[in-house]
């Protein structure tokens, strides 16, 4: 036995016995034990095996610093890669060790390390670069992982988030940031106290001070049930991650029960009171077992009353180890080795645990366990993400922050202050910059604030095999090496040693590292620099930041105002453009019912949902000069009653939109455009309009969702409308193709609007969403006597196929113009200045080898082109693509496959035949115009 | 995330607005306009370091407006409607 429970106070625990298992093995830890302390109290040395070597690791630190001790836990909860020692053990955990197989202790990988000097930092892309990495990479990596994910475990619920605000947020709930919260709360300030331990109190818990006559852990609780009656918000288990634009802080809260919670806070300002984290110290074989921070020794005695061991020796270079010393002088045999009295540890001895250390004058120490200090490093993370900058402190050797960041203050040992006077100070001096006038000191009894140190940077050429990243097992060796191969930019050392890049983040070991480096290029320290900080400060799981978009709320689609009575029709929805639409119905096969649909379309009339067709109504005495403006084709021209196909370009030229224009009035337009474009269309017209026009002639409102639109399309449609009566003539005298006009169902207007998108005769029907589904329930019940088809998505595209009407986005790209698609004469013929007209005057758009909209006939006899396939030219030197198929279907109406392409001059070369070449496949084409059934648009009247 | 300040709705999240390119690129709207001039309105842009006006629409209200931002910091020096008088 070594390391074990002392029968000492613990202020941390209860005396509840608390069961769980540790890579299969039934232990029992006490309630406020976290997983590593219980670990440690039972006496568990080997808590995980390293990343690249598979060397047994044990226990370094006691909070988000640790290194090594990363675990899987099921059994009550699902947590992956959780720290061990930031976790709270609870009745039933089943904890597994990370990255070890079947166990910790007895790992099948082991014998990785007796190869290790083989394997030097880029080992695997030096090696296995022939002839593809990514055949050997699945391999590595399995050997190389973490934990290991459940694919199909679902958060219980989805994590909550929060948004607040707050006129100071307090981020690390030790002494600093506790007196910060304490009298910004007198103050009357509401504050948000945050800390990622399991309790407020920080160096307090295991330090011992004399605080305004009271003990430090007495002096802790005062403060917590204060700042409770103050109304202060504390949250406990939580991180603040990131702090990020217009000071917005991040902050993860581990919740006991259930997902993770998600804070974006919003303080007027921010006090770091991060605290610092203690450095290894460099010796051979540092990375043994039984080898840990002498701060996380000090925490695991006095607040869980687990010793670290029985021959303890504690190494240091600094001041702040004497209480550790005198901690652990009552219950075990302590030898001090102190760096400043010029005696160092050369190196460690020990398997699967250190037995002994040797020291630099020669003699050998037996011991259990090693508490080192190799100084103290200032959590600075937050104030260099929020753009603060460092500076190097020669005499403590740290970094610290330099000049003030606006709202963002930074206290206690974040800032380098190491005694407790001073950290109280430090928190004074931001409070008054907050505007808090002479805050009131804590008084500290007996407490000296002096902190020396002496530098103990890795050296070159060290004997044996010094640890400077535990969690990526990376050594000095591996930095020589890097130095070596002219990897010295301080970015380039992490990514080529992997220093620093483990989930730890490097807490522990950057700085030894870049200090070796400095040495190694005879730099000094704050020359070679820091890595980027960049949140998170630890690792925040995806479900957090997803909260509730998951599932059927990860992008929630659109939905119809009829949608019930599609699916009491059997429809089966999809996804077109955001919206969620029938794209055909009843319970025959895709391809069969889609070519039922359009048949039955074509011979009598078919029923159509055409809701999301957009409906932007532009009104005012501007109107009609506005429209000119933003459609490429003449609207101005346009008769009341009337409408007019037409294009809207972006400035470049290129297609934005294409749609009919109704004009209902003088001075009131309707701009029906495509489904999925009517929020860009609505943006976009608002643009040109405040940009250009006078906005009180002119208005924009955009009656899309709030208006369903049912359409009737066939040859009966026209006998079925005046089956159902609406108060209007549907005749070709009083309504021709591309007219409107208003009839009334039971008392509701409805606009009819002529127009086709099927090549047959057709009525758009304009209805408030809420009357819907009353008039489309009669469309049904008279279609019915007139063998009238239910209509979905898919049916619509094939019909207007046949006709060359184009989908924008589908059949033209970003390249596509209008004269393109066939439509030249606004070109020579609209005097007045438009969207994208300059373009269209550019060489490029004058070229005349151009893609253009073509049909593409099959003529080998195959069935329907696939979507996308190329036609293409052979050359001397092989082939090159003339462009490409955009549409094609099977046409039920003629027979045969239809296609739609864009093809480089196409449009002069009707009847000319093509290859077209698809996955390899070499096939060919005829082309034919885009119109491939009735051409003379006979059957609009038929 | 940004705070951007509408003239017209105060302080929202940057999520709500969307970017309309920089303020000052006039169109041309003389007759002849050169290639030259007008390739410079649809692609040239200064992507200026430091403070640096833009237009931005406020999607929820659907005002356009010019914000004075600073493309290095983000720090946002103020917003101003588009119009006199602000919203008519
Ligand atoms: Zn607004």
């Amino acid at each position: 036995m070594t390391s074990f429970r002392t029968l000492q106070p613990a202020n941390s625990l209860t005396e509840k016995v608390v069961r769980f298992t540790f890579d299969g093995q039934r232990l029992e830890g006490l309630e406020g034990d976290t997983i590593a302390s219980a670990l440690l109290a039972s006496d568990v040395s080997i808590v995980g095996r390293s990343f690249k070597y598979h060397r047994p690791r044990g226990l370094w630190g006691v909070g988000v610093e640790e290194p090594n001790a990363f675990v899987d836990v099921s059994g009550t909860r699902s947590l992956v890669n959780a720290r061990a020692t930031t976790e709270m053990l609870v009745d039933g955990m089943d904890v597994r060790s990370v990255n070890a197989s079947p166990s910790a202790a007895r790992d099948r990988h082991s014998f990785v390390d007796r190869f290790a000097r083989f394997i030097p930092s880029a080992f695997y892309y030096k090696t296995f670069m022939w002839p593809n990495w990514h055949l050997f990479e699945p391999h590595i990596r399995k050997m190389a992982g973490l934990g290991v994910i459940d694919p199909i475990a679902t958060y219980p619920q989805p994590a909550d988030q929060i948004n607040e605000t707050c006129d100071l947020l307090v981020v690390g709930g030790g002494p600093a940031g506790l007196l910060s919260a304490l009298i910004a709360a007198r103050s009357g300030r509401s504050v948000v106290l945050c800390d990622d331990g399991l309790e407020l109190g920080g160096s307090l818990l295991h330090h011992r001070a004399m605080i305004d006559g009271v003990d430090g852990f007495e002096w802790v609780r005062r403060c917590r049930q204060e700042l409770h009656t103050l109304g202060a918000k504390v949250l406990t288990r939580t991180t603040a991650f990131g702090i990020y634009d217009h000071n917005l802080v991040g902050l993860n809260e581990r919740r006991p029960v259930g997902a993770d919670r998600l804070w974006r806070v919003r303080p007027s300002a921010v006090f770091l009171a991060t605290g610092a984290i203690e450095r290894p110290l460099p010796f051979a074989n540092n990375d043994l077992p039984g080898i840990m921070s002498a701060e996380a020794g000090l925490a695991y005695l006095r607040r869980f009353g687990a010793a670290a061991g029985k021959r303890i020796v504690v190494a240091t270079n600094n001041s702040m180890t004497k209480e550790v010393a005198e901690a652990f002088a009552p219950i075990a045999d302590v030898r001090e080795v102190d760096y400043r009295r010029g005696v160092r540890i050369v190196g460690a001895h020990g398997g699967s645990r250190v037995d002994a250390v040797e020291l630099s004058n020669g003699s050998v120490i037996q011991a259990d366990a090693v508490l080192v200090s190799g100084g103290f490093t200032p959590t600075i993370h937050l104030f260099c993400q929020a753009r603060g900058k460092l500076k190097w402190d020669d005499k403590l050797l740290v970094f610290r922050a330099g000049e003030d960041v606006p709202n963002v203050s930074i206290i206690g040992a974040a800032d380098a202050n190491f005694g407790l006077g001073e950290v109280f100070e430090s928190a004074g001096n931001a409070l008054r910059k907050i505007g808090c006038e002479a805050p009131a000191m804590p008084r500290l009894e007996g407490h000296s604030s002096s902190f020396e140190i002496v530098e103990t940077w890795p050296k070159p050429k060290m004997e044996g095999r010094v640890w400077i990243d535990l969690q990526h097992d990376v050594t000095t060796k591996d930095i020589e090496l890097a130095a070596r191969e002219n990897f010295v930019s301080v970015e380039h050392l992490k990514r080529y040693t992997t220093l620093g890049m483990a989930t730890d983040q490097g807490k522990t070991s950057n700085l030894a590292g870049l200090a070796l480096m400095a040495e190694l290029t005879g730099r000094t320290v704050p020359e070679v620099g820091t890595t980027t900080y960049r949140p998170p400060f630890t690792p925040v799981p995806f479900g957090s930041f997803a909260g509730a978009r998951g599932g059927v709320l990860l992008n929630p689609p659109r939905r119809l105002v009829l949608e019930n009575l599609h699916r009491d029709d059997g429809a089966h929805l999809r996804e077109y453009g955001g919206w969620l639409r029938p794209a055909w119905y009843g319970d025959e096969a895709e391809e069969r019912a889609v070519q039922r649909e359009a048949m039955q379309a074509r011979k009598s009339v078919a029923l159509f949902d055409g809701s999301p067709l957009g409906k932007i109504e532009v009104m005012g005495p501007q109107a009609a000069e506005f429209m000119d403006f933003i459609y490429y084709n003449t609207m101005s021209t346009l008769k009341p009653g009337r409408c007019r196909y037409g294009f809207i370009l972006r400035e470049s030229g290129i297609v934005y939109d294409d749609g009919v224009l109704v004009r209902l009035e003088e001075n009131r337009f309707i701009v029906s455009c495509s489904s999925s474009h009517v929020p860009g269309v609505y943006a976009m017209l608002e643009e040109w309009r405040q940009d250009r026009f006078d906005r009180r002639r002119l208005y924009i409102h955009n009656a899309t969702a709030q208006t369903a639109t049912l359409t009737v399309s066939g040859p009966r449609s026209k006998v079925l409308l005046d089956a159902v009566g609406l108060g209007i003539s549907f005749d070709d005298a009083s309504l021709p193709h591309m007219a409107t006009g208003w009839g009334s169902f039971d008392g509701t207007q409805v606009r009819v609007t002529r127009v086709s998108f099927t090549g047959d005769r057709s009525y758009e029907l304009s209805i408030r969403a809420d009357r819907a589904e009353a008039l489309w329930s009669r469309l049904k019940h008279i279609g019915q006597s007139h063998n009238a088809v239910l209509m979905g998505l898919e049916a619509l595209m094939t019909l207007r196929a046949e006709k060359g009407f184009i989908v924008t986005g589908k059949d033209s790209d970003g390249m596509t113009l209008p004269m393109d698609l066939g439509s030249s004469a606004p070109l020579s013929k609209k005097k007045v200045d438009y969207l994208g007209k300059r373009s269209l005057f550019t060489e490029e758009a004058q070229r005349p080898d151009r893609t253009q909209l073509v049909g593409l006939e099959v003529i080998d006899g195959g069935g329907r082109f696939p979507t996308g396939a190329h036609g293409v030219l052979k050359t001397g030197s092989g082939k090159r693509s003339l462009g490409y198929v955009t549409s094609s279907y099977h046409s039920p109406t003629l027979g045969r496959p239809i296609a739609l392409g864009l093809i480089e001059r196409g449009a002069a070369r009707h009847g000319e035949v093509i290859d077209v070449q698809h996955l390899g496949e070499m096939r060919q084409a005829r082309i034919a115009p885009p119109c491939a059934f009735d051409p003379e648009g006979e059957r609009l009247n038929a | 995330m940004q705070l951007f300040p509408c003239p017209f709705c105060g302080p929202r999240s940057e999520a709500e607005f969307h970017f309309g390119g920089d303020a000052g690129n006039v169109r041309p709207d003389e007759d002849e306009v050169s290639a030259d001039r007008w390739s410079s309105y649809l692609y040239m842009r200064h992507n200026q370091k430091g403070m640096s006006p833009s237009i931005w629409m406020h999607m929820t209200c659907g005002e356009l407006f010019q914000l004075d931002r600073d493309t290095l910091t983000h720090s946002v020096a103020g917003s101003k409607a588009l119009t006199e008088g602000g919203h008519r």
